[in-house]
């Protein structure tokens, strides 16, 4: 049941020994995990592979052709599909579980064995060092917005990081968001950029110029900045109607199993970045229309005649999708505040819970009582609930939209079998 | 009491709202429309002027850039001095508190504050992020104060200015005294909403606003459920 320990799932030559056996360790605890029902292993092989040689990182990724994709929200989604379209040209290594510090790219290369082509979902404050790790070929940016400003850095800062870094590599192409004004000035650096236009839907970290410090005004889609040159540039890719319109102008029906606009957007990223590697859509849009979940989103079970429909909810940006994507049913809305949630519920008040006033709502997590005054103010009706059976119990066969924030979002899909 | 409608500004929403600092200005609209009193909220942004007719006002936090270009517009407009010189109630929650003072620190570089409250910030050698949770001063007759503090400022008061709590868990100004109040401005830091978990807060302001002596009590079934819980979980200083 475990997988080999020996050195046979790593077929480069040239990687030194002390790669070699880390790699295996690495691979060996990470099969460990899984059976022990600790988790995916998607980080636990790469924390001790990384311990046993500090650049193994480095090791894996060289001989690969790698995109890493990075942003606040929709960074899972985009590196599914992007490694969907990518797969077009050969096998690629992916950290699809969502594991997206350097032990989870560590583990996700290590499990894949060599293969020509990864994409690597980063952490958006790990993106300097993973850039530095992996030497890619493209980097993807896709959005900068608040999320748990508690412990992250701010919107401003991360920024002038991904800048910095990006300015000292003008050898990577960057595909970046042309509607975020704090991605456009974060790729102002890079000689090699292609812009897409997925859509802004959170304004609210970028009214102030991050050059300049002047207001930026925004009208019909297009924005700039009042006291300096920044700018929106002109998107190559752009989300039309149920569409993707390419750099030669061609309109492109996405369909996907995923639903939202947001996802279209997320298709168009993917579709941007594998081109870069020479993946023409036409090929591509046929593998994205294959992807249904992503580690649990937008996974559908049906337990005791109710159709459970999971919608994962992070951050404001993430939860004004969610009720764009949610059908009129009954709706379980799950919160926590542990580390990787942050510890700081501020942010339900930048969200604006009225579309659910016309539909049953359950309320639980460790803190609902923060979600129950936020509904109060907001004139939602709420039952709280103490547990997701409960929840279950408690609304009619047919179906159950369940939204809920990270740590949340994990402990229901434990009680649905990890469901995929 | 006045007949007219309770005028309630938000200060710059465009600058200064880096965390859920909507929450207060909604929360106090609900809590006056529970009670039948008439009330109006206006966000009034960076590039209009800021009436100084309103009975409360409010300014949330934010980062150092927009904290420093806030103070210099509010210093430039002199509408929000007008109407605190008329009696007006402010709420400043962390980068809208520090600017209240005389001055702050914002990108390393020492700013003039709007000299509202007596006081001067600067920055501590840490970073303040967490349960916050203090005793408020017994004049304002207000329960224990509950909040989430994310702040890197210490702030210093003068001779004018009272804390407007003694920390028992968390940071707040230095660790012992947490925001300060003077008149009709209260000032602190717990961030973002802070009148979520401490609604006996806003029903000080919109009793400031009113004049009236007491007001009628609203079920806070769910508001003393989330204080308590967040009382026990703040660890103690």
């Amino acid at each position: 049941m475990f997988e080999s320990g020996t050195l046979g799932g790593v077929t480069d030559g040239k990687m030194p020994l002390i790669a070699k056996v880390a790699t295996s360790v690495s691979k060996t605890a990470a099969a460990l995990s899984r059976a022990a029902g600790r988790g995916d292993g998607s980080v636990i092989g790469g924390w001790i592979g990384l311990k046993i040689d500090p650049d193994l990182l480095t090791h894996l990724a060289s001989g690969r052709a790698v995109a890493l994709v990075s942003g606040t929200n929709g960074k899972t989604t985009t590196t599914r599909l992007t490694a969907a379209a990518v797969g077009v040209l050969g096998r690629v290594a992916t950290n699809s579980f969502g594991a997206n510090m350097p032990t989870g790219h560590t583990s996700a290369l290590a499990k894949e064995g060599h293969t020509p082509f990864a994409v690597l979902e980063v952490d958006e404050h790990y993106l300097p060092e993973v850039i530095d790790a992996t030497r890619p070929k493209v980097v993807a940016l896709l959005n900068l917005s608040r999320d748990q400003l508690d412990r992250a850095k701010e919107v401003a800062m991360m920024a002038q990081l991904w800048k910095t870094k990006l300015a000292g590599h003008p050898e990577i192409k960057v595909v970046a968001n042309s509607d975020d004004p704090m991605v456009v000035w974060a790729a102002s650096g890079s000689p090699q950029t292609t812009w897409f236009s997925a859509g802004q839907r959170w304004l609210d970290d970028s009214f102030v110029c991050p050059e300049s410090g002047h207001p930026i005004e925004r009208a019909q889609g297009d924005w700039w900045c009042t006291g300096c040159p920044l700018r929106r540039p002109r998107p190559q890719w752009v989300v039309e109607d149920e569409g993707v319109i390419d750099p030669r102008g061609d309109w492109h029906l996405v369909k996907l199993q995923l639903p939202g606009r947001v996802n279209i957007g997320n298709a168009a990223t993917a579709l941007a970045v594998a081109a870069e590697f020479g993946v023409r859509p036409i090929e591509a849009l046929p593998r994205l229309n294959r992807v249904a979940s992503i580690a649990g989103r937008y996974a559908q079970v049906d337990r005791d005649g109710r159709n459970i429909r999971l919608l994962l909810a992070k951050n404001p940006a993430s939860w004004l999708e969610a009720f764009d994507m949610a059908d009129q049913a009954p709706t379980l809305l799950s919160i926590n505040a542990r580390d990787p949630d942050g510890l700081d519920t501020s942010w339900l008040y930048d969200v604006d819970f009225s579309p659910l006033r016309d539909r049953p709502v359950l309320i639980t997590g460790d803190r609902a009582y923060d979600l129950a005054v936020r509904l109060q103010v907001n004139q939602v009706p709420f039952r709280h609930v103490q547990s997701f059976d409960e929840a279950l119990r408690s609304v009619p066969p047919g179906r159950l939209e369940v939204i809920a924030n990270y740590t949340a979002f994990q402990d229901i899909r434990a009680e649905l079998d990890r469901v995929n | 009491m006045s007949t007219e409608a309770l005028r309630i500004v938000w200060i710059y929403p465009d600058l200064l709202s880096t965390y859920g600092d909507r929450g207060n200005l909604l929360i106090l609209a609900r809590r006056a429309a529970d009670r039948g009193i008439p009330a109006e909220t206006y966000e009034v942004r960076s590039d209009q002027r800021m009436p100084h007719t309103a009975d409360i006002y409010l300014i949330g936090g934010g980062e150092d850039g927009p904290q420093s270009l806030a103070a210099q517009r509010l210093i430039a407009d002199g509408g929000l001095h007008q109407a605190v010189a008329q009696g007006a109630a402010v709420l400043a929650i962390c980068a809208g508190y520090q600017l209240m003072g005389h001055s702050f620190f914002a990108k390393g570089a020492k700013c003039p504050g709007l000299g509202l409250l007596d006081i001067t910030s600067d920055r501590g050698e840490t970073r303040a992020v967490g349960e916050l949770r203090g005793d408020i001063d017994p004049r304002l007759g207000l329960p224990a104060l509950t909040g989430f503090e994310n702040h890197g400022g210490r702030t210093h008061l003068g001779a004018h200015a009272a804390p407007l709590a003694r920390v028992t868990a968390g940071i707040g100004n230095d660790g012992q005294t947490e925001g300060a109040w003077a008149g009709k401005i209260l000032g602190t830091y717990s961030h973002g909403p802070a009148l979520a978990r401490n609604p006996a807060i806003a029903d000080l302001l919109l009793r400031w606003a009113t004049g009236a002596d007491r007001l009628s009590p609203l079920d806070d079934t769910w508001a003393d459920r989330l204080r308590n819980e967040r009382l026990a979980a703040a660890s103690p200083a």
